[in-house]
């Protein structure tokens, strides 16, 4: 996952022809630039966003919008990958970074004398890019040789930062030494003194404890190269034949953990983590399954993988990431579980600002940005669901939403791999920094909803289907009927051979709806049954449908199908009831903002709705398909 | 794979390195004639093979190819092992 740079969405199909695009245009569309690179890039495409990178500042200097930074780079290995690399990711981490090496091997020389290459460029920092090589080989089990290697390999890396910091005035980024996977004596290689391992320990701790508390800081090569395996990491091949310290396939990754290093010197790192709540923080929709039955905690391998993301979020926050959240919920439902959920980790006094409501997320994450008077480009959102993740992408481009799998179980692992919160320095202050934001922060004010909801229905591709209730849909209709409690306005429950006494009889109009988008099929998201009430009228006895696809107007493409089948009949009037259960305060408005009038409102809260089926309902973005109706029946749009 | 598929995905490959999208992979083709093709850039070639392939190749099969021929030869070669 890490050498794939899994917490990234997969570069564009088009991926060439767009940077060929950016290459030829005359501006500096940064922008488009930053978008493609934010994506799974391989070595390749880093390499390609490189030259589109070279070609925007040859027309126009500077690339606006991003924070320049000079890197000078030495190293005992070859750099030539490294460096177009490092440009593309920089970019993806909003730098604009200009890379300045020393030959090959030269490191001392480039930091020592005050006008070599790198020094006379004045960068912002040098990266000391060494590997076990730079070490050197003593005999295994000469204790005093063994030290010896090490502290002349430190006392060279301390020379190169007092070279550059005197002369440059640059910081120095030391990489810590991954060991060689292959051990001498086996097991015992721990114990030995001069054995790969034992050097490479003793190097990283020397190479630590010097450079905590200074202006220098580390870039945990070794860690990189652990967590993708040191079998894989070195490639005696690649050093054979071009001195490559590490499998060319893993530069994406290395420049994305040298990047982040940077990223974070320069202040930019992320603040907040804004968590998504169904099948983000527990497994199961609550408003539909209820307090006691979403999946969360010990005994089950699902519900332990949820409490692992809490767990996550709560050491984040233990280390000064405020956590926040946004999630389609009815508030008080969504509070339970923070409140009265025995397993739950994370508590309310946890979250600095909790938005549950049926907004779109761009519009909370926008409101809870502004709550905690921070930058979009300190949110990270932390969802399950590939619709919001691509609306949020869309709309809002600051705010960093990792990919995630299918599978719950690799939530936390592929979130702390993204390394969004990459930080050269911890303090007493970053502890309470949590507790600070939730403290003060409010509830968010509600922000009026992001304008551009229409171009992002129509990017959608949706295709809406409609047939009535049939044998093959039986089982799933009763099974929505029975399960559905927020997007339900009666609440009716029928049996499955209710559902078939429905199909079957004449005098009644039965629905149900399907819906596909860009991510696949949604399956039956909608069932609808209305009956003849007074001559020439519909009561619509059932209207429930699926939360999966709220805020897609799907709601009015019902009423629209529903309104052709009664004007078909000869039927002109539409009443619609809302019977609340206290689950269903969602749809509390659903008929009025259909445009019906009120009829009758009841002691109980029950209201009753008319509309007129020959009113126009202004359609939403989506294709219809229909199937089912004897032609003579069928309506003729 | 056929023949005729792998000089395709060489094209694209070459493509990728170069940035060159006129560059035809053909069995003639040798690093003399594509501008910036130095030992570096071969690296690429082979290891974005490699990748697209999944096949390895040793130091000497590395250094030992004359033209574009004989990587999409070698190529078929460790595809039908």
């Amino acid at each position: 996952m890490i050498a794939e740079l899994g917490w990234l969405p997969p570069p564009p199909l088009d991926f060439r022809q767009r940077c060929r695009a950016l290459l030829e245009e005359s501006g500096a569309d940064v922008p488009a630039l930053v978008r493609l690179a934010t994506c799974a890039l391989d070595e390749n495409h880093l390499n390609r966003l490189a030259r589109v990178v070279e070609a925007m500042r040859a027309r126009g200097g500077a690339l606006a919008g991003l924070t320049p930074f000079k890197l000078g780079i030495v190293s005992n290995a070859t750099i030539d990958t490294i460096v177009p690399a490092v440009i593309a990711t920089g970019v993806r981490l909003g730098l604009d970074i200009t890379c300045v090496s020393a030959p090959f091997g030269l490191g001392v020389q480039a930091a020592l004398e005050p006008d070599s290459t790198i020094n006379a460029a004045r960068p912002d920092a040098v990266l000391l890019a060494f590997d076990h090589h730079r070490i050197g080989a003593p005999p295994a089990g000469d204790a005093a040789a063994a030290e010896r290697a090490v502290a002349d390999a430190l006392r060279a890396i301390d020379a190169m930062r007092e070279g550059f910091r005197t002369h440059a005035g640059a910081i120095s980024i030391v990489q810590t030494i991954a060991s060689v996977p292959a051990a001498l004596f086996g097991s015992f290689d721990r114990a030995v003194p001069g054995t790969s391992r034992r050097l490479a320990d003793a190097f990283n701790a020397g190479l630590v404890e010097r450079i905590c508390g200074s202006q220098d800081v580390v870039v945990d090569v070794a860690a990189l190269a652990e967590s993708v395996g040191l079998e894989a990491w070195q490639s005696a091949l690649q050093w054979n034949v071009a001195k490559f310290a590490f499998d060319a396939r893993f530069v994406p990754a290395y420049a994305e953990w040298v990047c982040r290093v940077i990223a974070a010197l320069r202040g930019k790192s992320r603040k907040c983590l804004v968590l998504d709540l169904d099948n983000t923080l527990w497994g199961g929709v609550i408003g539909d399954d209820g307090l006691e039955g979403i999946v969360l905690g010990q005994g089950d391998a699902t519900g332990e993988a949820f409490l692992d993301v809490q767990r996550a979020a709560l050491a984040l926050r233990e280390r000064g990431v405020v956590l926040a959240v946004s999630s389609k919920n009815d508030d008080a439902v969504a509070r339970s579980a923070f409140r009265e959920h025995s397993e739950m980790l994370l508590r309310e006094e946890h979250i600095a600002v909790f938005q549950a409501n049926w907004n779109d997320k761009p519009t909370n994450l926008a409101a809870i940005a502004a709550e905690l008077n921070i930058g979009l480009d300190a949110l990270v959102l932390l969802d399950d669901n590939p619709a919001e993740r691509s609306l949020v992408r869309g709309t809002l481009p600051e705010v960093a939403v990792p990919e995630l799998p299918d599978d719950p179980a690799q939530f936390a692992s592929v979130l702390l791999a993204a390394g969004y919160f990459e930080s050269v320095a911890f303090s007493e202050e970053d502890r309470d920094r949590a507790r600070f934001y939730a403290e003060n922060a409010r509830r968010a004010a509600l922000r009026e909803s992001v304008t551009d909801i229409e171009a992002f229905l129509r990017s959608l591709a949706m295709e809406i289907d409609f047939r009535p209730f049939d044998a093959q849909g039986r089982a799933r209709i009763a099974q929505l009927i029975n399960k559905s409690n927020q997007f339900n306005l009666t609440t009716r429950r029928y049996t499955e051979s209710d559902v078939l006494a429905l199909e079957r009889d004449p005098e009644i109009f039965t629905l149900q709806v399907r819906l596909k988008d860009t991510f696949g099929d949604n399956g039956m998201i909608g069932v609808v049954v209305a009956r003849p009430s007074d001559p020439g009228e519909w009561e619509i006895d059932t209207w429930l449908m699926s939360c999966r696809v709220l805020g897609r107007r799907v709601e009015a493409m019902v009423l629209r199908e529903l309104a052709l089948h009664a004007r078909e009949r000869g039927i002109g009037r539409l009443v619609g009831r809302y019977v609340p259960t206290g689950k269903n305060r969602l749809v509390e408005d659903h008929y009025p903002k259909l445009g019906f009038a009120l009829l009758e409102r009841d002691p109980s809260g029950a209201t009753s709705w008319l509309l007129d089926s020959a009113v126009e309902i202004e359609p939403a973005p989506m294709d219809v398909v229909r199937s089912g109706w004897a032609p003579s029946g069928a309506p003729s749009t | 794979m056929t023949s005729e598929r792998i000089y395709e995905e060489l094209t694209e490959i070459l493509d990728d390195v170069f940035g060159e999208d006129d560059l035809v992979a053909t069995p003639e083709l040798t690093a003399g004639d594509v501008p910036g093709w130095d030992s570096m850039a071969h690296l690429r070639v082979i290891f974005a093979v490699e990748r697209r392939f999944g096949v390895k190749f040793s130091a000497s099969q590395i250094d030992g190819l004359a033209n574009v021929g004989e990587l999409a030869s070698l190529i078929e070669s460790k595809l039908a092992q």
